[in-house]
């Protein structure tokens, strides 16, 4: 639909309108993270008074990284989402391409039971799960973090659907010359779903770099805790840390995603529109 | 969803390796599927009819002992009612403002980069991370609410502290995070349509209104469900910036339901109180399934 096809209809003055009510919107869309940037690169006196010679510092990023330890926060996030998402893929992929391709006993209620974690996810079930992390001893390790995520039914839904599409013919094709079940999956329908499991591979990571409520819980240590986990912790220990290094912390936290979705904006668009598309 | 007629790829004679091939293929999501989302909504209702287990004191079957409880705290009823007043507000208002942008992304208007930028910026955020900056702008005085409604002379006020204020505070920093996620459906959606459709609306004389109600808006149908559904699972699942911003206070009056589960659950560790309250959050999530699933079920008789 192009607004353009509307001009004599829609008047020039509605026009207008509507694209300053758009840029008044964008513009209170954008303006905590450009705070935020404002924040966190003068010093603290300025943090919430914006006068345009404020002298620029770094300073605020040194205090920041000092005050807690980020570095040990980062490899942790890093750690979990690579491990999260190394799991998902090859779990999602067997689960779906049995779903899409293998006719056996009980597989339509078995679906069902999939798509139930669509709806009861794991975020809501923290009491119990919490009891049996400590029943398998291993409360505070980031496994137990990540764990409750690895089989998806978002991924094992996305994945079966995309594998259906794949003609029988090239599944066949490749059976004829030999191929077993498991070669023909790495052959054939793995390679022809990669723009899902980019798409997929984006949402989870952003997913899991930002969730907080679960880790939150379940760990308890320096070694163990994300940064979403860490950020916390450090912002609201009241031992008079001014707002600018909060805002450094948190921009900290931010910084890889919001550089990868700068950069590749187009991609994460696509992924997200992707992985929505059912 | 259903494909009743597809044939077994791996013929007749290998029908049972095909029944146990299928198995194996699913075994490993299965079991972490059952341990970590079958088994513990399951034990999480079981548990509800028990007493928490204190010390040396085993759990005893108490019967509905912990709802009857429930319904006589009038903190849980404070927390379902902010929670309905929250989904109430968050999600129309963000799938209203994910419509309007997905539309001003999709069109030809000026600084469109710019916009789709600004609008989508939000979504790759941690929740904990933007809580906190939306934490300075509400301080009393000093915080960017108040400098700015200074401007225009309102006197200065304690947003978070205001019992009558913190929900809706909470309210625009949800929906200020999950509009621009929500664009994105629609934006895809906007582009399957076929442009033939606004050149013969505008050469019959419709109004942009018109078209939009009448066509834009009856297509999109499907997407407003999924992002319905999805806007509702939210309103429910996510609690972070409550966490970072009120604690649920003042007065209770920004806690919601899960919120209130983790407080009881882990921070009076009082478990069974704990699963009992979630067996309504549960409940209320169950009746969603059963819901989209009843929709589903109408939309594939349509086809």
């Amino acid at each position: 639909m192009s607004a353009g096809a509307f001009s004599q209809s829609g008047g020039r003055a509605g026009a207008a309108l509507e694209t300053a009510a758009a840029w008044l919107l964008a513009l209170i869309w954008i303006l905590p993270l450009a705070y935020a940037v404002w924040a966190a690169i003068h010093p603290s006196a300025y943090s919430a008074h914006f006068v345009l010679d404020a002298p620029l510092t770094l300073m605020n990023f040194v205090a920041a990284w000092n005050a807690a330890p980020f570095a040990r926060y980062f490899l942790n996030t890093f750690l979990l989402v690579t491990m999260i998402l190394a799991a998902q893929l090859v779990l999602c992929t067997l689960a779906a391409y049995a779903f899409a391709r293998f006719e056996f006993a009980g597989r339509d209620a078995a679906f069902i039971l999939v798509l139930l974690q669509l709806m009861i996810m794991p975020d809501v079930l923290i009491v119990e799960n919490y009891r049996t992390m400590s029943a398998l001893g291993i409360v505070d390790t980031i496994p137990a973090i990540g764990l409750p995520y690895m089989a998806s039914a978002f991924g094992i839904f996305l994945l079966r659907q995309t594998f259906k599409t794949v003609p029988r013919e090239l599944d066949e094709a490749a059976r004829v010359e030999g191929a077993g079940p498991l070669q023909v999956l790495l052959k054939v329908y793995v390679p022809l779903a990669k723009p899902i499991y980019i798409a997929y591979g984006l949402v989870s990571v952003s997913y899991h770099w930002n969730n907080f409520l679960w880790p939150l819980i379940v760990t308890n240590s320096v070694n163990t805790r994300p940064l979403t986990v860490g950020l916390q912790i450090f912002a609201s220990t009241d031992q008079g840390i001014d707002w600018s290094v909060i805002t450094v912390a948190t921009l900290m936290t931010s910084a890889p995603l919001l550089i990868a979705f700068l950069l590749f904006q187009r991609q994460f668009v696509q992924s997200f529109m992707r992985a929505g598309i059912r | 969803m259903r494909d009743g007629a597809a044939a077994p790829p791996f013929r007749v004679p290998m029908r049972l390796q095909t029944h146990v091939y299928g198995w194996l293929l699913l075994l490993p999501s299965a079991v972490l599927l059952v341990a970590f989302t079958h088994y513990p909504a399951v034990a999480t209702i079981i548990d509800s009819f028990f007493s928490t287990p204190k010390g040396r004191r085993a759990a005893v079957f108490v019967g509905a002992d912990n709802y009857q409880a429930m319904l006589a705290d009038p903190v849980f009823w404070r927390a379902l009612a902010n929670n309905m007043i929250y989904a109430a507000c968050v999600i129309p208002l963000t799938i209203a403002l994910a419509l309007a942008m997905a539309i001003w992304v999709n069109g030809k208007i000026a600084g469109r980069p710019f916009l789709r930028l600004s609008f989508f910026t939000p979504t790759v955020l941690p929740m904990i991370a933007v809580a906190n900056i939306w934490l300075f702008f509400y301080s009393p005085g000093y915080g960017l609410l108040d400098q700015l409604l200074g401007l225009g002379g309102v006197a200065t006020h304690n947003w978070l502290g205001d019992p009558h204020t913190a929900l809706a505070c909470l309210i625009a920093v949800a929906v200020w995070k999950d509009a621009g996620f929500f664009m994105i459906f629609y934006l895809a959606a906007l582009q399957q349509m076929s442009p033939q459709l606004a050149e013969a609306a505008s050469i019959e004389g419709a109004s942009r209104w018109y078209f939009f109600r009448r066509v834009t808006f009856p297509l999109l149908m499907p997407t407003t469900l999924f992002v319905l559904i999805n806007a509702i699972i939210n309103s429910f699942r996510l609690v972070d910036h409550i966490v970072v911003m009120t604690r649920g206070g003042p007065d209770n009056s920004t806690a919601l339901l899960l919120f209130y589960i983790f407080e009881i659950g882990f921070k009076f560790w009082d478990t069974a109180y704990a699963a009992t309250l979630t067996v309504v959050l549960l409940t209320l999530l169950g009746l969603l399934a059963l819901g989209q699933f009843v929709i589903l079920d109408r939309r594939i008789h349509y086809q």
